[in-house]
């Protein structure tokens, strides 16, 4: 157990346990307001909890009850901050700011200045050393942030919706580094994007009112949500498979086809998810005919309201539990129960595929 | 003069944002023209008319008379001193009143600020009963032998109690508009307290620090009644520049017109620097 952590802070309702293997990389759902920026600041030592205690790799970063107890100052935690905003030292060049950790800690200038030059080299912007921050793009400018929080070698890094700022266009490329650059390190995500979570989380946390509503490994959180909340915002249905065709084809055969995601390439036979809401599922019990759908024959298994819509699962007898969500109208005109062979239809431009 | 006036106009504009679509509209009735010259003009006209009285033919030997002389290298001297005091006592002033929470802040800061509204002579009385022979401090002073009222000291300690609240205002500002995500995001990296005071905040408040140097700078060069009170008229120890006017106002009006003029002239070079750097840090 390399992260420990629990914590209360009454003025805003926020009570949250965490707990984290090392290396392991989380990422935390929840709508705004959820408590998920305040998880981060009471980890990063910027806001003082009125209660717990956390550890990481077994110092104690604080241990408080009200005014008295042990705190750990921010500086000497080993967490870094990966924000929205790129915040770059405007003052300072490019270079200079990725140099500002190793600096803090003591090295010299020109030491520090080697090892910022190889971490803009890692994130693909060597060129830029030399530039001051207010020349940067945007997407430039939080690559650079990437190797300003990386450099200062954290125990811990902490990445609060850092794609959420930048141009549609810019968001994958930014994905693929941060997958690259966060495998088997530490790191705790904040995101509003299902794909962040998929691609750079081994586990999600879903935050609601200040709680941890529903914790599990991504995958299985995303396609089989416990609570209806989690079912709200992130169950989708989700294959996994190769790229064959316009198609993800997993390993029972089941093919599925979607159009590519904005800005992302997928070659012809690397490993591919397809991706699709609840939402777009209509189903039919008889076989539809028409434009390049997906019609994937499956059981119902189980009927579960969720607010004023259905949410119908059924297997797809390949080990799938597929979600679709109706109406209750439907429902009833359908005459869908548990154990009815159904067609579940999908538009191919209803799936998303991405590149794994 | 003019001409550092146009000057410091041909920099606004392109401080100014284009607006969004190109719209071109602006909000200000006709009407408000009006009273806005009359402000304008309220300011430029004495200053006008008192460059009509200039005695040209006599305006070097006027500045460069030996009493002239003292009283505005007394005043640059002074008033150096008194802005270096500022930035010592100021800066960890404003900083502890904008990053900083305690209870009775509210106070310290209306405390602080008083001397902005505070008459000056009144300032000056204050200081009296404080660092005077019989003052609350003064009077262990005088048993160290150190006498503070009446000297070159005075003139300081009433310029920079005068000064003192121009620079915290306007530093607490600049510090709260920006810099706090900045600091915070320095400290993840691993930065001390320390460090990211010295790296991180001061080089972010730099040009904020500098224009309110310089505004400090101009009040205590133009600091009149807690000198006059606190420091009296000596020539040479405590005749600043202002007083150096005031008494040459009635023996010497020439004398007077010349050195205000000078002193018009340092104002106007002071604006034109503040505005220089705050243009420079809106890139």
């Amino acid at each position: 157990m390399s992260l420990m952590m629990q914590a209360e802070v009454a003025e805003r309702g926020f009570e949250v346990e965490l707990q984290a293997e090392p290396g392991e990389r989380i990422a935390v759902l929840g709508h705004n307001g959820a408590g998920k920026s305040t998880l981060l600041a009471v980890l990063a030592g910027l806001l003082r909890p009125d209660r717990g205690r956390a550890s990481l790799d077994g110092r104690t970063l604080f241990d408080v009850d009200g005014r008295r107890g042990r705190w750990l100052a921010p500086h000497a935690r080993g967490i870094a901050l990966l924000a929205q905003d790129a915040l770059l030292f405007p003052h300072l060049s490019v270079l200079d700011n990725v140099a500002f950790g190793p600096r803090s800690a003591g090295v010299s200038v020109a030491v520090a200045r080697q090892r910022a030059a190889s971490w803009l080299e890692e994130v693909g912007v060597a060129d830029l050393a030399g530039r001051r921050p207010h020349q940067l793009s945007g997407g430039q400018a939080q690559r650079v942030a990437i190797a300003r929080a990386l450099a200062a070698e954290p125990r811990l890094l902490l990445l609060d919706e850092p794609m959420a700022a930048l141009d549609v266009a810019m968001a994958p490329l930014l994905r693929r580094l941060l997958g690259r650059v966060l495998a088997d390190r530490s790191s705790i995500l904040i995101t509003h994007d299902l794909l962040d979570a998929l691609l750079l989380s081994d586990r999600i946390i879903v935050m609601d009112g200040g709680r941890v509503a529903e914790t599990g490994p991504t995958e299985e959180v995303l396609r089989h949500p416990r609570t209806r909340f989690t079912a709200r915002i992130a169950g989708v249905n989700l294959i996994r498979g190769s790229y064959r065709g316009g198609a993800v084809v997993d390993a029972s055969g089941l093919s599925v086809l979607g159009a590519v995601k904005e800005g992302e390439a997928v070659v012809e036979g690397a490993a591919a998810a397809a991706v699709f809401a609840p939402s777009v599922v209509s189903i039919h019990t008889q076989p539809p005919a028409g434009s390049p759908r997906n019609n994937l024959t499956v059981t119902i298994a189980e009927l579960e309201p969720l607010g004023e819509l259905i949410r119908v699962r059924a297997d797809d007898h390949r080990g799938h539990l597929l979600s679709a969500d109706v109406t209750a109208r439907s429902v009833a005109e359908l005459d869908l129960f548990p154990g009815r062979e159904v067609t579940y239809s999908v538009k191919a431009a209803g799936v998303t595929v991405y590149p794994l | 003069m003019t001409a550092t006036l146009t000057r410091t106009e041909t920099v606004t504009p392109s401080r100014r944002v284009s607006p969004p679509g190109g719209f071109a509209y602006s909000a200000v009735p006709w009407w408000l023209t009006v009273p806005a010259a009359a402000g304008a003009l309220l300011v430029l006209v004495p200053l006008v008319a008192m460059g009509t009285r200039v005695d040209w033919s006599r305006f070097v030997e006027l500045i460069t008379s030996s009493s002239s002389l003292a009283a505005l290298g007394l005043s640059l001297q002074t008033s150096l001193t008194a802005t270096a005091l500022c930035l010592v006592l100021g800066v960890p002033l404003a900083l502890v009143l904008a990053r900083t929470e305690f209870r009775g802040q509210q106070l310290v800061r209306s405390l602080v600020l008083l001397p902005l509204v505070l008459p000056p002579v009144v300032g000056g009385i204050a200081l009296l009963y404080t660092f005077g022979r019989q003052g609350l401090i003064g009077a262990s002073l005088d048993v160290l032998g150190i006498h503070i009222a009446f000297s070159t000291a005075a003139v300081v300690l009433a310029q920079t109690f005068v000064a003192l609240p121009f620079l915290v205002v306007s530093l607490e500002g600049t510090l709260r508009t920006f810099g706090q995500r900045y600091e915070a995001i320095a400290t993840t990296l691993g930065a001390q307290p320390s460090t990211v005071l010295l790296r991180v905040t001061l080089p972010l408040v730099m040009p904020g620090l500098v224009s309110a140097a310089v505004l400090s700078f101009a009040r205590s060069l133009g600091e009149f009644g807690a000198t006059i009170t606190f420091a009296g008229s000596l020539q040479g120890v405590t005749r600043t520049l202002p007083l150096e006017i005031y008494l040459q106002r009635v023996n010497d009006p020439d004398a007077a017109i010349a050195l205000s003029l000078v002193l018009v002239v340092v104002a106007i070079v002071t604006t034109a620097v503040t505005s220089r750097i705050a243009e420079r840090t809106h890139r």
